[in-house]
């Protein structure tokens, strides 16, 4: 019991940036009907804004402490973060060590303008050409979206550590009745899972309890109705688009901890997220939920030693296989309407 | 041989047979005259004219193409340590294995269209690749790469006394062997590999000529255009676009073979999807659905790949050594992107550009310059003639 509850926790922070890249993806391809290839650059980019937020706030300037002395008795150079010198050392330090969840901030009116030009300047022309050209154009975008990091940024992963009050482990088995040392769990992927859960409930939210989301929602289903109702969908689907962008970026930046981002990690998670939407059902917001936490879960079952001495190699290409088994048996996947691009 | 070829395919076919053979002589003054890169424009071209029998003819789009050229390569290096050196094991092998792959993912992948069947062949080569990596390691040797051993059994060949790795043969005809001239100060090296590349890249054009010409071409046309309507009129369109898909397979296997000809080791990020990538890239650039263009596109970007990633800061500083030296800077600053290590951003503008501007790629861009040029002769003409009258 306790081993079946360590792997579907093992799952969930995986499972969540599917849930939250795939959810993305199913907003954009809902509303605006665009398979959307460069979103795993979309991820990556968000990561990167963790990565640039931590830049700055170590930006520095060299003081001469006279308190201190090097051992040849000259005074000491210390370098001096800004954020340290305007705030007080206190209160600049835990901004420094706080730099991953202040980036949320700093994320999100960044990825919205990243995917509201994205939109404007690029997609809106493809609307009408043919899906392989949507994915070709998408795919090239999202080469050179990675070139671009990769030419600021460099080639290596780059560590952004969370806080220090959520680095390690704790015994979650032990505080939920089992015994004690039989499920440690690191703090960050809990937080990882609470955060996506709030992100995915917020944008349930935004488009079940607003009037724009019912617009939108409305738009979903039949655009042309919405638009001869005199409604501008086409401003509130560029908007959408904006919003599935910071979906991606903020998966992104909570990522950041848990793998140190590099310049191909969008790429890596973007096929896999396909896969999820896939799954899901292409166009449905709920599946492609279900599906991200499903196939998070069940690649970590996969990877437990018992399955693996049993199947080798079973968690390399789990994903994959359902993948097929789904297409093959239910094309329009778990929870997709019937008839959504069925074919 | 080309009897039953219209007059235009036979003058695109001389004219394809001219340019090929004498390739290491036309691309000499340009610096691709050597026989590593004549080498890869011969593979990577017939990789393209392959993927494009199928999205050209029918526009599946296939993200899963490295696959076939990964196992093709895999089991031509295994017909060399098991067998003989020679080549045409090997490539027979190859082509029949990728064609066995391509049997079995095309029969389960065709059954979808459009953005799931890119999704399903995707699947089906990662799938591949991760295997490779892993669990099939026995069989691929994993992150190394599987590589040629002195102690290799092959069976057909004479026991080997050199003491070094035998070269790739064709009946004794070594595959590395070079015939250097030297000419007006250039060197034009004439390479065994390169030719049995090249007559076999001519064969693989001159069959994709004559499928495109074909009534199963025009099938695969059909396909295309609606295949709504086809079904409709009660034709089971499933096995032209199965064939499609397993001759392309075996166009990518057989590319395989030869890279593992030119350079026996085979490593398993020939399968990766980014690789699947680049023939897209090469097609799409080139011009999906014609003749020329899949060659071309395979062409162009190799040989940019090649000369944009020698370009390094100190190249750019001699180029623009004459400009003033806030300008010569600025400049560098801004080219040191796209050049050198950066040359993917190039490669990924440009792509952009041509799917924004010109869906039918250089080759359809080339025909529309010319109509232009053309029409403009014409209609300058017309306009004299109203004028005399």
């Amino acid at each position: 019991m306790d081993a079946i509850l360590l792997q579907i926790l093992n799952g969930l922070d995986k499972g969540s940036a599917y849930a939250l890249i795939a959810l993305g993806l199913t907003l954009i391809f809902g509303t605006l009907g665009v398979v959307n290839f460069a979103h795993g650059a979309l991820f990556m980019i968000g990561a990167f804004c963790a990565v640039t937020l931590q830049k700055i706030f170590n930006l520095y300037s060299v003081v001469i402490d006279p308190t201190k002395t090097d051992f040849l008795g000259n005074p000491l150079k210390v370098k001096v973060p800004y954020v340290e010198s305007w705030f007080g050392e206190v209160a600049g330090q835990a901004i420094i060590n706080w730099s991953v969840p202040l980036a949320i901030l700093f994320a999100i009116p960044i990825m919205v303008a990243v995917g509201y030009i994205m939109e404007r300047g690029l997609i809106k022309h493809f609307y009408k050409r043919p899906h392989a050209d949507q994915i070709l154009v998408t795919f090239g975008l999202a080469i050179v979206l990675q070139e671009i990091i990769k030419a600021f940024y460099g080639a290596n992963p780059i560590p952004t550590p969370a806080p220090d009050a959520f680095k390690g482990s704790f015994d979650f088995g032990a505080i939920i009745g089992f015994a004690e040392n039989t499920i440690i769990y690191p703090y960050w992927r809990l937080i990882y899972f609470l955060f996506s859960a709030v992100v995915i409930g917020l944008v349930f939210a935004f488009l079940q309890f607003t009037t724009f989301g019912m617009v939108v929602r409305a738009g979903m289903a039949d655009r042309e109705t919405v638009g001869l109702l005199g409604i501008n969908i086409d401003r509130r689907f560029t908007l959408m688009f904006g919003i599935a962008a910071a979906v991606a970026g903020l998966a992104g930046v909570m990522y950041t901890p848990i793998n140190p981002p590099n310049y191909h990690m969008g790429m890596d998670f973007l096929v896999l997220s396909f896969v999820v939407v896939v799954v899901g059902g292409m166009g449905s917001l709920p599946g492609a939920v279900l599906a991200g936490f499903l196939l998070g879960i069940l690649e970590s079952f996969a990877s437990m030693n018992e399955v693996k001495s049993l199947l080798p190699g079973i968690d390399q290409i789990i994903i994959y296989l359902v993948a097929m088994v789904v297409l093959l048996t239910r094309p329009r996947g778990l929870m997709g309407r019937a008839g959504v691009m069925e074919e | 041989m080309f009897g039953n070829l219209q007059k235009n395919d036979r003058l695109l076919m001389i004219f394809f047979i001219i340019m090929v053979l004498a390739g290491p002589i036309i691309l000499a003054p340009f610096g691709a005259g050597y026989p590593d890169l004549l080498q890869r424009f011969a593979i990577f071209g017939i990789f393209a004219i392959g993927f494009n029998i199928l999205f050209g003819l029918t526009g599946y789009l296939s993200f899963g193409h490295a696959a076939f050229l990964g196992v093709g390569s895999y089991s031509a290096v295994w017909m060399f340590k098991l067998l003989t050196m020679n080549v045409v094991p090997a490539l027979l092998l190859s082509v029949a294995v990728a064609g066995v792959f391509a049997l079995l993912i095309g029969y389960v992948s065709l059954r979808r269209s459009g953005i799931y069947f890119s999704i399903l062949t995707l699947a089906f080569a990662q799938m591949s690749y991760n295997l490779a990596y892993s669990v099939l390691t026995p069989i691929t040797n994993g992150e190394t790469g599987l590589q040629l051993n002195l102690n290799d059994p092959r069976i057909l060949d004479a026991a080997d006394t050199s003491g070094s790795i035998p070269s790739t043969n064709f009946f004794g005809l070594a595959m590395n062997s070079t015939a250097k001239f030297d000419v007006l100060g250039m060197t034009l090296q004439f390479n065994v590999g390169f030719y049995f590349c090249a007559l076999i890249l001519i064969g693989a054009f001159y069959l994709a000529l004559r499928i495109f010409r074909s009534p199963f071409g025009m099938m695969l046309r059909a396909i295309k255009t609606n295949q709504n309507r086809l079904n409709y009129t009660g034709l089971n369109t499933r096995p032209y676009t199965l064939a499609a898909f397993v001759i392309s397979g075996m166009y990518a296997g057989l590319a395989g073979g030869l890279m593992a000809i030119t350079d026996p080791l085979a490593g398993a990020e020939r399968m990766q999807w980014t690789a699947s990538g680049e023939v897209v890239l090469m097609t799409i650039l080139g011009g999906a659905g014609t003749m020329m263009g899949p060659v071309l596109g395979a062409g162009f970007i190799k040989y940019f790949e090649n000369i944009f990633s020698k370009i390094n800061d100190n190249v750019l500083h001699a180029w623009f050594s004459l400009l003033p030296d806030g300008l010569e800077n600025l400049l560098v600053g801004i080219l040191h992107f796209f050049v050198g290590k950066g040359w993917h951003l190039t490669l990924g503008i440009v792509f952009m550009l041509v799917v924004i501007f010109l869906p039918g790629g250089l080759v359809d861009g080339a025909t529309r310059i010319m109509k232009r040029i053309m029409n403009r002769g014409k209609s300058d003409s017309a306009s004299a003639k109203s004028a005399a009258e």
